[in-house]
Parts: C-alpha cells; structure tokens; sequence
C-alpha cells in the first residue's frame, strides 16, 4: 500500500505538466482580472478595478442575470424531466421499444450543438415563438435533461430493486414506495444532475446565440461579442467570478455524488 | 423402514393434506402457473399450508420456487390458479393489501434508515400509534438479540446482524405468513447452524407459519415440518424430511436429496412379499415389494450409502436370514473421510459402483478400510426402495 502511495519523480513531473496544461490558463486569467493597468497583456500592479467596472457595467450585470435565470429553469425543468425519464427507463415494465428510446436520449448528448441549436432555431421560428428568456431556457433543457437522465439512471441501476419491492411488502403502494425509500436514495444524484445542468446551461454559447432574440444575450454571448471587438479586462474579472461560481458548483455535486456512493452499492457517475 | 411409512396416494401428496382432520389450511395454492415469455416457471402448483406450519420449498436453482414465493408476496401475479389466505382469493392483490411479510434474500435493508427506523417502517405504514411503534419495535429488537444496535445503520451492522434485522422489519406487523427467501445463505456455515436453531425457535414461540424458499436440503431438512420438492416448475413431492428422504417417491427426488445408489433393473421376479431383481451393475438383488406395484414398467432399486455395511467377510450369517441379505463383493476404490463418517466407493466385482458411508464410532482406524482391499457390501431388503425410472 505505501509503495503506490509513493509518487516517483516521473509521476510528479507528469502530473505536473498535466496540471499546468490544463490549468495555467486560467490562472493567467485570474491573476490578470487583478491587474491595474487598461492593458491586457502589460501588468500594472494588483488591483480590483475592473471587478467594480464589472458591477457598475448594466450590460453585463443584465446579461449574467439572464444567464443565472436561464441555467436555474432550465436545470430545474431538465431535472425534472430528466428523472422521469430515468426512472421511467429503469423501472418502468419493459415496454416495446425501450432500447430505441434509451439511445434516442442519449443522442444529444453527442449531436453537435450548431445541429441542436440550428434545429431548435427552425422550430421556434415555424412556431413563431418570439425568441429571449423562454426559448433559451427550452433549448437549454433539451440539452441537459440527457445528462441528467444519465445520472440519475446509472444511480437507480446500481439500487436493488429489492429496496422498493420490501417498501411495497411493508405496506407501501408502488409510489408511496418510490417516494419513501428510492427518491431518498437517488436524491444525491438528483442534485448532482441539477448541478450538471446549472454549470452546462451557464457556459453554453452556441445554442444560446441561436435560440436567443434581441435584447436577451446570456453572459457567454455578450462576452464573446465584447471580445470580438478586443479583450477588456473586465472580461477577465467576469470569468473569473463565472469560475469561482462553477468550482462551487462542481465542488457541490460531487460530494453529492459522494454521499450517494457511500449509501448504496456503488457510485454515480461525475 | 420403508413400509412403514405413510405411503399416500398422489393427489393427496399433491394437495399436502396428511391430516385432513385438522380442518381449513391456512393458505391453499391451487392451481398456480406462471409464464414468463415461453418460459413456464412455475408450472400448476397445487398445495395447502396449515397454520403453524414451517413449510420449506426446496429446489435446485430455476426450478420455480422464487417465482412461487414472489406469487405468494404479491410481486407476480400468477397466469392461472388461485391463491386463497383464509379462504379469501389473493392472487391479484397488491404486496401491501396482503396480510404476508416477506424476509429478502439479500435482506433489503433500507440503507439510509436506522435499525430502528427499518424495523418500525411497516409499522408507520400500518398507522399505528407513535407509542405502540416504540413498544413494538423494542419488543422485536429484543426478539432478535439487537439490544444496543437501534441507532446504527445497515452498513455497519455485520451480516448475521442485518439479517436479524430483516428478520425482525418482516415479523413487527405479525403477518399471518411470513416467508423467507433463502434466508441464511448469505451466512457462513457455524452462524447459519445457529440461526437455524434461532428461526425454528422463534417460529414455535411465535406460533407463526414460515415458508422458507431453500436450495440447501440440509436447511430444509432440519427446520421444516413438511418440504415441498420443485422441479421443472412442478411439485414434485411434499412430505416431512424423513419420508423425503426414505421414501423418494421418483429418481430425481432420491438424486436430489442426499446421495443415493441406484441400479436399473433389467429383470424382476416375484417371491412372496419380496421381489428378486436382476440388474447389471449388481447382480441380483432382494428388495421388499414395494406398496404400489411396478407393473411392467421400468424402474431402478435404490439404496442410501449408510444404510449399506461393509466388512471384511460378509454378513455374520443368522439361521434363516442368509437369504434375505443382499451381498455385494467387490473392492475399495475410493476413500472419503469426512470426520464423522467415512465414505468408501466399492468397484464391485459384477461391474458396477457402489458408495457406502461408515460412521466413525472408534477413535482409532482399526476399522477403516484401505484402498484395494476385498470387501464385501451388504444390506437389507427393506432398505431398498423401488422407483419407477
């Protein structure tokens, strides 16, 4: 046991370059969202500047607020779906076409977000639907509630089915039986589903420009506008609160998923 | 021996009613099938549970009896057949509308709930009063021996403790049946000879009926009053354990339960009350006539391994007995020593094989036999048993 425990300078350099890999950037991005000077790239002394340019800057504060109101709905409906759809998959009799329709969920997952969103902007404008808050919040849905439905299934797959089958012997009727002994179980990986969905409706980009009308530009379109025109650093300042708010985020959901491994068999996923 | 005993005729053995005396059983299966796809699972039982009984289903593994006792808790329905509990049909209620509890196989412990919160789960459903639930439950806790446990969760209890649990969840709401999935094989072999004891205990202090679901013969044998054998879906004997097993009413259930020599038999001669059989592995053999005439159609002769003696010259012959002993020569082939018994294959010298089990009464080896050694196997008529093949 203390041998594997023992790293050899190979494995630290390694890790160290993988780290650095993936996470020097982003450290370059929050140490310069304190920098001093109007200048991105030239570092002119610790500063908070830009943060408070951030909170007097409406745009911005508006487009984040849209952001936060967009990833709250759609995480919370996609959720909701979600499980329904996981438990339905899981536990539901083994209807004609079951396997058709546990692939069919898992399709966005790896469809391309341009065809989503491309997809998504045709519907709505078929429907004539006028496009802001509601039409990101329904695109951002369709593509979380499959990850959700992930999780949550692979929970239920690793819960005895036995668990529900002793509620209904005890006197519970089959969803007295769900609420009192599964949903307790699986609600770890419930919330970390919601959580799944906050983080990936907050950073998404693509479907958001598609589906999203004027006047109502999420944080990551406004910013990648603003970038376009040269990088301020209070760009910097915004990512790097966007950051901090997703760590927590991802922080959360997996001592979430912790809990719910250590409660039943094995783990969920994330 | 084999006479003596309750010799029945099938539809009796079918219905399990020895005692018809005793009045309504408690639950009656009638006719019960159960499909699942093409395959047919259970295959139309047909059997009365009195009440007070310790009822066992012993089978190999995918011979029904889960699929039985799933029937009877209510989490399949049956295809055909009715399942009556005090006379009322229940085969299509719901798990919780039946008045049946149900111990898990793998126990099923609520795992975010407290020992005490499992065993009081039923309870709370049940409505009962929150002081009843307290009384109640440590009226159980100390049933099964968990003083001091209440607060701790499933996982931290070792296994012989959850099953207590489980035991003690199954029996808070006093159903009129309690049936038990295989409910000591996940023990190690001294704790499940101890629980056992436990269950058959508490069983008669309770005054409850169990139908314990079991492919260990042993287990069965030990605590229940009458087993039911299942192959292929089907009953195929319900008797107590020493009819089971001294009188197989066919092959498979002679093979299945305990270990058996069989010799087919090529010819048959009647002798007054004892038929003279000719087979090819053992030559000829004496057996007492059995209850139910063979008739013309084939059938094997049967005899347990402890039943057969060995000694070095044969049976000590007694005036007028020499010819109702069935004399066997042949060599040791194998030797098995077990502990207690002593097992010997003996190749006999007409061809066939023959597993006879010594009990080792002395200490010391000066009756074992050793590898090669001319023997000579004998037994008595009337422990053979004929079954038709």
């Amino acid at each position: 046991m203390r041998k594997v425990s023992r790293l050899s300078r190979f494995n630290i350099a390694s890790l160290a370059i993988g780290l650095a890999f993936l996470y020097l950037p982003i450290l370059i991005l929050v140490i310069y969202s304190f920098n001093a000077s109007r200048l991105v790239t030239v570092w002119g002394g610790w500063s908070l500047r830009w943060y408070y340019e951030f909170f007097g800057d409406r745009a911005m504060i508006e487009a984040s607020w849209m952001s936060l109101r967009v990833a709250v709905a759609s995480a919370t409906i996609a959720t909701l779906i979600g499980t329904l759809a996981a438990v339905a998959l899981s536990r539901g009799e083994r209807f004609r076409g079951r396997t058709l329709f546990s692939g069919m969920l898992y399709a966005p997952l790896v469809m391309p977000e341009v065809i989503t969103g491309l997809s998504l902007l045709l519907l709505f404008v078929a429907l004539n639907a006028e496009r802001g808050f509601w039409t990101v919040t329904i695109a951002h849905t369709t593509l979380t509630m499959c990850f959700v439905a992930v999780v949550v299934q692979s929970r239920l797959g690793s819960l005895d089915r036995s668990l529900e089958e002793a509620a209904m012997d005890l006197g519970c009727a089959p969803v007295r039986a769900f609420l009192s002994v599964t949903l307790p179980l699986i609600a770890p990986a419930i919330v970390a589903g919601w959580m799944l969905a906050f983080t990936l409706s907050l950073d998404d980009l693509v479907i958001a420009s598609f589906t999203t009308g004027p006047g109502s530009a999420t944080l990551p379109i406004r910013i990648y506008s603003e970038v376009r025109l040269g990088v301020k650093p209070e760009i910097n300042a915004i990512c790097t609160l966007v950051i901090a708010l997703i760590a927590v985020v991802i922080v959360i959901a997996s001592l979430a998923s912790k809990l719910s491994s250590s409660q039943g068999e094995s783990a969920a996923p994330l | 021996m084999t006479d003596e005993l309750p010799r029945t005729d099938a539809a009796a053995h079918a219905a399990g009613d020895a005692h018809p005396a005793t009045g309504e059983p408690l639950l009656r299966i009638e006719g019960v099938a159960k499909t699942f796809g093409t395959f047919r699972a259970v295959d139309g039982v047909s059997l009365d549970i009195k009440a007070g009984e310790f009822f066992a289903l012993l089978g190999p593994s995918g011979c029904g009896k889960t699929t039985l006792l799933r029937m009877l808790a209510g989490f399949e329905a049956p295809d055909e057949g009715r399942i009556l509990l005090g006379g009322k049909d229940i085969a299509q209620a719901l798990p919780h509308e039946r008045p049946i509890n149900m111990m898990f196989q793998n126990y099923a412990l609520f795992p975010h709930l407290s020992v005490r919160d499992n065993i009081a789960f039923g309870l709370k459903r049940a409505g009962m009063a929150r002081a009843d639930i307290a009384t109640r439950v440590a009226e159980m806790v100390a049933l099964v021996k968990l003083d001091g446990l209440e607060k701790r969760k499933p996982d931290q209890l070792s296994g012989g403790q959850r099953q207590r649990v489980a035991l003690a969840r199954a029996l808070a709401r006093r159903p009129q049946l309690l049936l038990l999935d295989e409910p000591l094989a996940a023990l190690d072999k001294k704790l499940r000879e101890n629980t056992q004891g436990e269950l058959m205990e508490l069983q008669r202090r309770l005054g409850m009926t169990f139908i314990i679901v079991t492919h260990d013969q042993e287990e069965a044998m030990t605590m229940a009053d009458r087993i039911g054998v299942m192959n292929a879906g089907k009953l195929a004997q319900v008797a107590g354990p020493r009819e089971l097993y001294e009188a197989p009413r066919s092959r498979w259930i002679a093979e299945f339960v305990g270990d058996i020599n069989l010799f087919d038999a090529e010819s048959k001669l009647r002798d007054g009350h004892r038929l003279v059989v000719g087979t090819r592995d053992a030559g000829t053999l004496v057996v007492a006539e059995p209850r139910q005439p063979v008739g013309e159609s084939r059938f094997a002769v049967a005899i347990r391994p402890e039943k057969i003696k060995l000694s070095r010259r044969g049976p000590v012959s007694e005036a007028g007995h020499e010819n109702a002993i069935n004399r066997l020569d042949g060599v040791i082939a194998d030797v098995c020593y077990l502990g207690g018994t002593t097992t010997y294959k003996v190749k006999l010298d007409t061809g066939g094989l023959v597993q006879a089990s010594v009990a080792n009464s002395a200490r010391l080896d000066v009756d074992a036999y050793s590898l090669n050694q001319q023997i000579v196997a004998w037994f008595s008529p009337d422990d053979c048993v004929v079954l038709p093949s």
